[in-house]
């Protein structure tokens, strides 16, 4: 039966890694970005941290992956702080794709995306045939086998970006943070991506969780969904109960109709500005 | 209410193709690495094998070769084993400091201009060595000392100064030209200052020579690149990291900083080491890498091939510099003349390109 509303669960066998954040303050000098945040990432599901400009969404997000040091609180995976584990063993546990990452130049995608490997590899272990395996099922996953030795200079906004996902999946760990991956797409490659990220969790149980500005792909994607402003959680919760008309009017500062999405029956927002609109609102 | 199929999957995963594509591409890659450096390797047999026989006293192959097996006369021992061999060997040791001091640099910093000649660590060595020779009356090992003590203080600087919370290639290359000239001025300075037979002696070593090259300067060398070439080759596969950038760096695992730090202190160590023992060198640093990676085809830094490039600039310049020219000239001259034209070719295809990388 088609049209009926697509529910991620979870895979049974999910690995679970936890990771939550205690209390969480991170500064960008004296000024705090995140204060006093705590949260606890589902596992094995997809959440999605939406929020204004300037919110503190990205570096939460940057925070959680230890490329930000808190000024207090901890990130706690499995209960130990990210900070104080050794990194490499962070690295096979959780992945990061930064916002706009920059390729060296003339690198090949085959290259690229074997560098996710260096978690797995120590001094004197090198490269293996676990290695090569890693890197194939990376580049299945996204679909870029074919372009296995081309350069990425040579390769359009949305290629990139699978190429991108396929490094951070040739790292193999159970939680994977993106910050912005569909920011600079077009709209199909957008709804590429984001159906990418849910094969991921759905086939690997893969916990995801994405920063990222479209309240309605949000909404639609999203197993559970963090609201930020001022470095605070606005409201957390499946999109259905977040996503509310209130809500956008406190996170975004706009008045806004909130609608059924059609496709996926989760809300979708229709902002109200100060033009085009049909009927005068009271 | 009108009901939406999803929409097909539009990928179709192959694992196995895969798994043998990436194999062949990477061995592809290996394979052009490997016979790269024997090219490489050979070519610079052959300016070897013309560094040992040619000169004032001519020495056929045969008789070379009998010569390094002990079985030649007195005379031609003498001149290989006394002054052609170390001679060689150091340029040997020179170019492959050289050579992977401007690849680890490049690498590190993302930028083609930013080797230790042009970002100021080869100039603070100058300075240590000329302060040396003029101000303090040090020779031999005390100079290649002050050398590596200017090197290190120079290269501390940079880094301070460009230092911002992190590390910009772009900013450490214009904080790095900075130094350079002030560097510069402080060895003019003290040229200026000095005697005319003093400054004659700072001259030749500025000017980058084996002209001074023995078997006692040798071992000094020899015994840094044993401890620091090895070093700078563990610390290769940090750097395929952070040419990722910081943030991909860490979050595969590697700390940054530390592997930052080792990085620069290794590059500025081998640079420091080159240039204490033979001067400033000009361009074999700054080079190396760029020509190693266009012959590799690699996006990483190509340190064996680089390391092996430097060798052959500093052995064959040598060879032309001393015999196949009218005038013998210092090395540093030859290969000046070389990698000059090659930053001026750098600059206007960066200005055009918009980018440094």
């Amino acid at each position: 039966m088609s049209g009926q509303r697509i529910v991620p669960e979870g895979a049974p066998d999910a690995p679970s890694h936890r990771l939550e954040t205690q209390g969480l303050v991170l500064a960008y000098g004296d000024r705090p970005v995140v204060d006093d945040l705590s949260v606890a990432i589902p596992d094995g599901r997809i959440t999605v941290v939406v929020g204004a400009n300037g919110c503190g969404k990205s570096t939460l997000l940057r925070g959680m992956a230890r490329l930000v040091s808190p000024v207090r609180g901890a990130v706690l995976l499995d209960g130990k702080s990210v900070h104080r584990t050794p990194s490499k063993e962070v690295a096979r546990v959780l992945g990061l794709l930064p916002q706009s990452p920059v390729a060296p130049e003339g690198i090949t995608v085959t290259d690229l995306v074997g560098r996710g490997r260096y978690p797995h590899q120590g001094w004197f272990r090198r490269w293996g045939p676990a290695d090569d395996e890693a890197v194939a099922r990376a580049l299945a996953v996204t679909g870029t086998t074919e372009l296995a030795d081309r350069r990425i200079e040579d390769m359009s906004g949305g290629q990139r970006q699978r190429v991108w996902i396929a490094m951070a999946l040739a790292q193999e760990t159970d939680l994977l943070l993106l910050d912005e991956p569909t920011t600079y797409l077009d709209l199909s490659h957008q709804i590429d991506v984001l159906d990418l990220l849910t094969d991921l969790n759905h086939q690997h149980g893969t916990t995801i969780v994405v920063v990222m500005h479209d309240l309605n792909l949000a909404s639609r994607y999203a197993d559970h969904m963090i609201a930020m402003v001022d470095g605070a959680v606005a409201a957390q919760g499946p999109p259905a109960e977040v996503v509310t008309r209130e809500l956008v009017g406190r996170v975004f500062g706009i008045d806004s109709v909130v609608v059924d999405d059609p496709v996926s029956r989760t809300p979708t927002v229709v902002p109200v500005g100060r033009h085009h609109c049909v009927e005068p609102r009271v | 209410m009108t009901a939406y199929a999803p929409a097909a999957r539009r990928h179709v995963a192959r694992p196995q193709v895969g798994a043998r594509s990436v194999r062949g591409v990477r061995r592809r890659a290996r394979s052009r690495t490997a016979t790269v450096c024997v090219g490489l390797l050979v070519a610079l047999a052959v300016a070897g094998a013309a560094a040992l026989t040619l000169g004032e006293y001519p020495l056929p192959l045969d008789q070379l070769l009998s010569t390094l097996a002990g079985q030649g006369s007195t005379a031609s021992t003498f001149i290989v084993f006394g002054l052609r061999l170390p001679r060689l060997l150091t340029g040997l040791f020179v170019g492959v400091c050289f050579g992977l001091s401007g690849t680890t640099f490049q690498s590190l910093l993302r930028n083609p201009l930013a080797s230790p000649d042009v970002i100021g660590i080869s100039y603070g060595a100058s300075a240590g060595g000329v302060l040396a020779i003029l101000l303090l009356g040090w020779t031999g090992a005390a100079v290649s000392g002050a050398a590596l003590g200017g090197a290190l203080l120079s290269a501390a600087v940079i880094y301070a100064v460009a230092w911002r919370g992190g590390l910009s290639g772009y900013r450490f290359v214009l904080v790095g030209v900075g130094v350079s000239a002030l560097m510069l001025a402080v060895v003019n300075f003290l040229l200026t200052r000095a005697s005319v037979f003093e400054a004659q002696t700072a001259l030749v070593w500025l000017t980058g020579s084996l002209n001074g090259a023995s078997a006692a300067q040798l071992h000094p060398l020899a015994l840094a690149c044993l401890v620091l070439v090895p070093l700078t080759l563990l610390v290769g596969r940090a750097l395929l990291v952070l040419q990722l950038g910081d943030d991909l760096a860490t979050s595969v695992g590697l700390r940054v900083e530390p592997a930052r730090l080792a990085a620069v202190v290794l590059g500025v160590a081998l640079a420091a080491v080159a240039t204490a023992a033979v001067g400033p060198v000009g361009f074999v640093a700054f080079v190396a890498g760029p020509v190693a990676k266009r012959l590799t085809g690699s996006s990483g830094p190509a340190l064996v091939p680089a390391a092996l490039v430097g060798a052959l600039v500093v052995v064959a310049s040598d060879v032309v510099g001393q015999h196949l020219l009218p005038v013998a000239l210092p090395v540093g001259v030859v290969t000046a003349a070389v990698g000059a034209p090659y930053l001026l070719f750098l600059l206007v295809r960066s200005n055009r390109a918009g980018v440094g990388g």
